[in-house]
């Protein structure tokens, strides 16, 4: 008998279970576009160079178009359409549209995602390249222009939106730290 | 329709600054892009490039991949259907590379053979990669170099002009500058890889694409395809980039042909390595210019020659030498643009094609002639400022460019500027500061439009429009608000569909002041109507505009949009390293619609510039004739940290031709850029670097600075 190359799973995005029967070479990314038209997320470079894929797994951001779907059963993925609190948009998303943090929009379902995780990562103290002090007792480091670019720099943007990305990105960084 | 002059509605929504109005759809995820929208019984195609530069192809073995687990059918030049390339579209005549399939014929790598359709995008892949084709190799030639044997002149408007007599002036000339200067393969890469999906619906051809323009696409399409234009419906709601690439592409027509063989929808997605021989690039140039001076800096010459390549199988000419022609008073002008054919894919259009890589080798050379003449940059240039267009003897219809020098001077603190190369240090780091001029041409096509007014109380402008990322969308709905003078809240935009009726493109800058144009005067007329008062009917009362006969009868003049470009750049002699610090671009740009999108539109724009300067080069291998690292990897361009603070700004500076005053953004913000961040380089260590992009390596072999 042949082996088999598609398997059933369950994947849960979003906080809802999908239960589908994919081909083992599905990417999580083809998964999420092309069988739960979660169109959200972008295939940009399909192959990890361009971060338009971004997701949160299990809370950390990773590209999805280097995940196969099969591996992705039990993990815990929040793609761009469930980063809003149904109609209000999350401060990352509202600082984006405020600040024009986007041109074509294409890669902004990836940064946003990004975002996110560059504010939870640098919360927990996490240094990136451009920290000047990495010892553990410098605490967190103060979250700059230079900081934030460091860390978006996994995003690619070809309309040249860096700049307003960086305030946006600052600005929802702010706003999370005066609701703690 | 031809209320086209009288003074401009306004109820303050032009000039304000908006939010996209499709911004929450972008920011959710919502937006449904060309490769989004749902089809049943969809089928997946998957293409197959050539791998030899020259030949033909001796046979594709089709049989075995069409056993394959969900294989459809194998399209290649022994089974596809006949089309016929030899029509003029609204672009003139198309590069043949669209006639895919009709050939055994290869002229380069990277060239379509075969074309996968089946059930899943898994499958097709799968069968794409196993598919054999066997090649006749030929030698191949992708060799380009400056003086490369083979190069002509091409035909045509502007490929050569010559206005008093060069060498004369430039031997009466106390300063001369005479330099070479290059500037690599580069390509666009919108984040959105071209994708469309074609299907035929009860006799009509319907195609879901990402283009920037669907009339264009579909007219292109039905004379491709034999078909009657009205049978064909082409939309492309968003955009995920474009830059010049998106225009007829061989995805769209493949999507038509499987949709066609198969009779159903199919659906055709470039990779992100097919994007690189597939959609066009910006050619290498290698450009000579010449400038002969008096003391005082006045021009006497201006002369500039630039070579470019193009395909063995379509001429397109990357006009970088006529740069200058409306820039700079001189005693004599020439500029000669000449182009080799070689084995590589045809370059088109990409941002400020011609511009960008003129105004990088002009700009600096006239940096190079302010150090000679001991002048500051700025005052080279105010002085050498024409008073009718230097080539054309035309009038300026409105030329702003002196007072962006002021104004970015004024803010970038140019005043305390110690003119010294090679004298700033910052730790490791040397320190310079640099300008160039920008500009860019401001063109204007027909459109057509309707506004119609609905029953309650709202209003819907339809518009073939094309929303590449420009806010295009977002500009008309306030355009439209003021001529209607209601709010923008109650008025929808829809754009990007052929049945709309003709409208121009998103490209030379002329998208929004061109469909502009079409809404304020389907507005205007429709206010007008309602002002008569009556009911408005369930259908709504609606109007169309079209302003062909207007534009038609506008006056010939120089019009142009200009920039003045600062850069500060930091040089590390020791590592390489070039890092950009902070630019300031302030520009005389017609009215400004959205200052929101606009000024986003000017520091991506300058972003590029930044990109080309420093870090953007496609290297084709001479063994192969094919691509080294033809990704995202290996092509590298700017990332976030890559890029500083930007600040981009305008003068007022109103068009006087235009109804509501707009030239046109979305190219001038790369021109010049680069030049401005060589010079700032020379600043900083008193080397020229005239070729790009500045790598580290080219940074480290000028040696140290000279002071």
């Amino acid at each position: 008998m042949a082996p088999s190359t598609s398997s059933a799973l369950t994947l849960k995005v979003n906080g809802e279970k999908h239960t589908l029967s994919v081909d083992h070479r599905t990417t999580l990314l083809d998964a999420l576009r092309e069988r739960l038209d979660l169109t959200g997320t972008k295939k940009g470079c399909d192959q990890g160079q361009c971060g338009a894929c971004t997701v949160l797994i299990d809370g950390r951001r990773a590209v999805s178009c280097l995940q196969l779907a099969v591996a992705a059963e039990g993990r815990e993925i929040t793609t761009i359409e469930g980063v809003a609190d149904g109609d209000r948009l999350h401060p990352v998303q509202q600082a984006f549209l405020d600040l024009d943090g986007f041109q074509c929009g294409y890669c902004t379902p990836g940064q946003i995602c990004s975002a996110l995780g560059v504010i939870e990562e640098h919360a927990a103290g996490w240094p990136s390249a451009a920290t000047t002090d990495i010892r553990p007792e410098a605490g967190v480091p103060e979250l700059t222009a230079e900081e934030i670019r460091e860390r978006m720099s996994g995003n690619l943007c070809r309309c040249g939106a860096y700049v307003s990305i960086v305030q946006a990105v600052a600005r929802a960084a702010r706003a999370e730290e005066e609701t703690v | 329709m031809t209320t086209t002059t009288g003074p401009a509605a306004v109820t303050g929504a032009v000039g304000s600054a908006h939010t996209r109005v499709e911004g929450v759809a972008k920011v959710t995820g919502a937006a449904r892009y060309a490769a989004e929208v749902p089809f049943a019984n969809l089928a997946h195609g998957w293409l197959v490039l050539s791998t030899v530069a020259r030949g033909r192809i001796r046979s594709v073995e089709a049989e075995p991949v069409r056993r394959m687990p969900g294989v459809l059918d194998v399209l290649y030049y022994g089974n596809a259907p006949r089309v016929d390339a030899a029509y003029e579209g609204m672009m003139g005549r198309p590069d043949p590379t669209v006639a895919v399939f009709q050939t055994d014929e290869i002229p380069c790598a990277g060239w379509p053979v075969a074309l996968i359709v089946a059930e899943t995008s898994e499958q097709a892949r799968e069968a794409a990669e196993s598919l054999v084709v066997h090649y006749d190799k030929e030698p191949h030639d992708v060799d380009f170099f400056p003086g490369r044997p083979g190069s002509y002149t091409p035909d045509g408007d502007g490929m050569r002009v010559e206005k008093g007599d060069v060498e004369a002036e430039l031997a009466a000339s106390t300063h001369v500058v005479d330099a070479e200067y290059s500037t690599p393969e580069e390509h666009h890469n919108a984040m959105e890889p071209h994708a469309a999906t074609a299907r035929w619906d009860g006799g009509r051809l319907e195609v879901i694409d990402s283009n920037q323009g669907s009339t264009w696409i579909a007219d292109e399409l039905a004379k491709l395809f034999s078909l009657d234009p009205a049978s064909v419906r082409v939309r492309s709601e968003h955009v995920g980039g474009a830059f010049g690439a998106k225009g007829l592409r061989v995805h769209q027509v493949l999507a038509v042909m499987a949709a066609t063989v198969l009779d159903r929808p199919v659906r055709v997605v470039m990779t992100r390595r097919q994007v690189f021989s597939l959609v066009g690039y910006r050619s290498p140039t290698a450009q000579r210019v010449r400038l002969g001076a008096e003391p005082d800096g006045r021009l006497r010459a201006v002369d500039h020659e630039g070579l470019n390549l193009t395909s063995t199988v379509h001429e397109f000419v990357e006009s970088s030498a006529s740069f200058g022609r409306p820039m700079y008073a001189a005693d004599a002008h020439r500029s000669v643009n000449r182009v080799v054919r070689l084995n590589v894919p045809t370059p088109t259009y990409m941002r400020a094609p011609g511009e960008a890589p003129g105004s990088f080798a002009l700009e600096s050379a006239l940096d190079e002639l302010a150090e000679k003449c001991g002048m500051d940059p700025i005052a080279l240039r105010v002085r050498n400022e024409p008073e009718v267009g230097p080539v054309s003897g035309l009038p300026f219809g409105s030329r702003n460019l002196t007072a962006c020098f002021e104004e970015g001077a004024r803010r970038f603190g140019w005043a305390e500027r110690d003119p010294r190369p090679g004298v700033r240090r910052d730790g490791r780091w040397l320190l310079g500061t640099g300008v160039a001029s920008a500009t860019f041409p401001v063109i204007v096509a027909p459109s057509t439009a309707s506004a119609t007014a609905e029953p309650d109380g709202t209003f819907t402008v339809r518009i073939t429009a094309s929303d590449i990322g420009t806010g295009a969308r977002t500009a008309l709905t306030l355009v439209a608000a003021d001529a209607l003078e209601v709010e923008p809240g109650r008025i929808r935009v829809h754009i990007a569909d052929s049945d709309f009726g003709p409208a121009t493109i998103a490209g030379g800058s002329m998208g929004t002041r061109s469909w502009g144009w079409a809404v304020r005067d389907a507005a205007i007329e429709l206010r007008e109507q309602l002002a008569l008062g009556g009911d408005i009917p369930a259908q709504g009362l609606t109007v169309r505009s079209d302003t062909g006969a207007a534009i038609g009868a506008l006056a010939q003049k120089e019009r142009h949009s200009y920039g003045a470009q600062f850069a500060e750049a930091a040089v590390d002699v020791g590592t390489g390293e070039v890092r950009v610090r902070r630019m300031l671009g302030i520009y005389a740009a017609g009215r400004i619609i959205n200052p929101l999108t606009a000024r986003s539109q000017l520091v991506g724009g300058m972003t590029w510039g930044l990109s080309m300067a420093l870090h953007e080069e496609a290297v084709r291998d001479q063994i192969t004739g094919a691509h080294v690292g033809a990704d995202l990897a290996g092509y590298h361009f700017a990332a976030n940290a890559d890029v500083p603070h930007i600040e981009a700004d305008w003068v007022d500076d109103p068009d006087p031709d235009d109804p509501i005053g707009i030239k046109g953004i979305g190219e001038i913000g790369i021109v010049g850029a680069a030049a401005a961040i060589a010079n700032a380089v020379w600043h900083a260590t008193g080397v020229r670097h005239r070729h790009l992009p500045i790598r580290p390596d080219r940074v480290i072999q000028a040696g140290s600075p000279r002071a």
